[in-house]
């Protein structure tokens, strides 16, 4: 998916103005920033809710403003932060709209609605026939996420969908959400202003500031390198101990001339696997100051609380 | 008392069952003209109201329509509709069905234009942005997501319509139509009382009727998606 110069003027007033950047295939690209900075205009203006005043988005090669809007739609998969189920439907009916639209044979409908259902962590014989009122707000989004992924849209457009949900809700949706993307590997464009959830969901990362694209970067290095005090200001002062959640134990250097047994049997035991941040708070619980690191039963090393602070120096 | 005594004892004549002043004749003759008012009522007021509900716009006419449609009185639409059937439909046409029937449309309009453009106003913007979203065209986000939302309050305003249209129809007996109003002009004009309440009833019972049988219609037509989400607010 590629942005080229693409601006929307409202009555004089710009709201995007000249943007420009590409999303890799297969890759999800966050737009981040303050309300009114544009970033649901960009995102409408992909399946044309709104249109463009200026400037071309192409998708495969091929420019939305010359498809027809409803085809294009229909193969561009929509979850809004209200997730708009349809209420008078059950949630098989509204998981099989594009579906249906496509004129699909009913019992593809069918199959496909019970895999997506599965998917989503919706048992298919429990909900398939209930209605979007009889269900939870966080079953309701994960209803919205099926209904978006019915047709197998190559591309998906995501507006604040976990935005409306409690924290413990959200984190849970949004490893899910990225599981069912690594598996189906659609491109999405996905829109927040919790940077928190821009570094977590995105391979890219876009901020945008008054219909501007401020600094377009994965988020390690959004987090290293903010290219001003805006960003850096947006990404917060803590933007180290961020960067420690997308580094794992496995990816620093351990200390390896310290025998395990040398070790303080407090210290916990961490897997390469686990993030910075999660070996960071476990070590500082332990009193130990320092993290035995055991793949399987191998010993590798020990992760000691300098690393990690010279992770956070190296960044900022 | 002796007045409901001699109402019991008009109803159990067999001779008020019999010929062209029936009971049943005056209720068939009643329903077909009421009917046929909110029939074309609603053709002409439905399409109109979801229309502007969609568009959201021109919402004013709406709302002036209903003014005015509530403005005018019922025995001045009637008497203003001796004239006008008489010359579109010929003079032979200027009493009887016809002006009651003309009567009766503007009075069924109001309530069905409103209730749908209300409703359909009323559906939430997210569903339908959802819809558009996923590649309904217009028309179809009008038909199957908005005209399914709105059913609810859509019918309440045809209940409406078909009730006031009902009661109202009793004036066609002022312009020699027949109908349940025959009993109670006849009845008042002969002095026979009896005879009057026991129209004045019928026409009660027959409001009643329609507003139960709407009900029961409506029970069965709305989704139970929507009916879940009303009992849960």
């Amino acid at each position: 998916m590629e942005f080229r110069d693409v601006s929307k003027r409202y009555a004089g007033q710009l709201a995007v103005d000249q943007l420009s950047f590409k999303v890799p295939a297969g890759r999800i690209c966050v737009l981040v920033g303050p309300s009114g900075s544009g970033k649901t205009t960009s995102l409408k203006m992909v399946n044309r809710l709104i249109e463009p005043t200026g400037g071309s988005i192409l998708i495969d090669g091929r420019d939305v403003l010359r498809e027809e809007p409803t085809a294009l739609r229909r193969r561009i998969g929509y979850v809004i932060q209200q997730v708009g189920l349809f209420p008078h439907q059950t949630i098989a009916e509204n998981v099989g709209t594009v579906p249906r639209l496509l004129g699909w044979p009913k019992e593809r409908i069918a199959a496909r609605t019970e895999q997506l259902l599965a998917l989503v962590g919706l048992e298919p014989s429990r909900f398939a026939l209930r209605y979007p009122a009889q269900l939870s707000g966080g079953e309701r989004q994960r209803v919205g996420v099926a209904r978006a992924l019915a047709a197998e849209p190559p591309v998906m457009l995501m507006d604040e969908p976990f935005g409306a949900v409690d924290p413990i809700v959200r984190d849970r949706l949004q490893n899910e959400f990225l599981r069912i993307q690594r598996d189906q590997g659609t491109t999405v464009l996905f829109v927040t202003h919790d940077i928190d959830e821009a570094i977590k969901l995105g391979d890219r990362v876009a901020v945008m500031r008054g219909g501007k694209l401020v600094q377009y970067a994965p988020p390690a290095e959004l987090l290293a390198h903010p290219v001003n005090a805006f960003v850096a200001e947006f990404v917060g002062s803590d933007r180290g101990l961020k960067r420690l959640v997308l580094l794992t134990v496995g990816g620093v250097d351990l200390d390896t001339t310290v025998a395990r047994a040398a070790v303080s049997p407090n210290a916990p035991i961490l897997s390469p696997a686990s993030t910075l941040r999660d070996a960071l708070v476990r070590m500082l619980a332990s009193e130990a100051q320092v993290g035995i690191v055991v793949d399987r039963d191998r010993y590798l090393g020990v992760l000691t609380l300098s690393t990690i602070g010279r992770m956070i120096r190296d960044d900022t | 008392m002796t007045l409901l005594g001699d109402v019991a004892r008009w109803f159990a004549d067999p001779a008020h069952y019999q010929g062209s002043d029936a009971v049943q004749t005056r209720v068939l003759e009643h329903l077909e003209v009421s009917g046929l008012a909110v029939l074309v009522g609603v053709l002409l007021a439905l399409p109109v109201g979801l229309y502007l509900g969609h568009t959201g716009r021109f919402g004013f006419i709406a709302v002036n329509v209903a003014n005015v449609g509530r403005a005018i009185p019922s025995l001045a639409a009637i008497a203003l509709a001796i004239p006008i059937a008489g010359t579109l439909l010929g003079a032979a046409n200027g009493l009887g069905f016809w002006p009651t029937f003309l009567a009766l449309i503007p009075l069924a309009i109001p309530p069905v234009l409103t209730n749908a453009y209300v409703a359909v106003r009323g559906v939430d913007g997210d569903v339908t942005e959802a819809a558009r979203g996923m590649g309904l065209g217009e028309a179809g986000i009008l038909r199957r997501i908005e005209l399914p939302l709105a059913l609810p309050l859509i019918l309440a305003g045809i209940r409406t319509a078909a009730v006031n249209v009902v009661a109202t129809a009793t004036l066609g007996a002022l312009v020699a139509f027949g109908g349940l109003g025959r009993y109670i002009v006849d009845g008042l004009a002969l002095q026979e009382y009896d005879r009057l309440f026991a129209g004045a009833l019928l026409v009660a019972l027959l409001a009643i009727a329609v507003e139960v049988a709407f009900g029961t219609f409506e029970r069965a037509a709305v989704s139970p998606g929507i009916r879940v989400q009303q009992g849960a607010l």
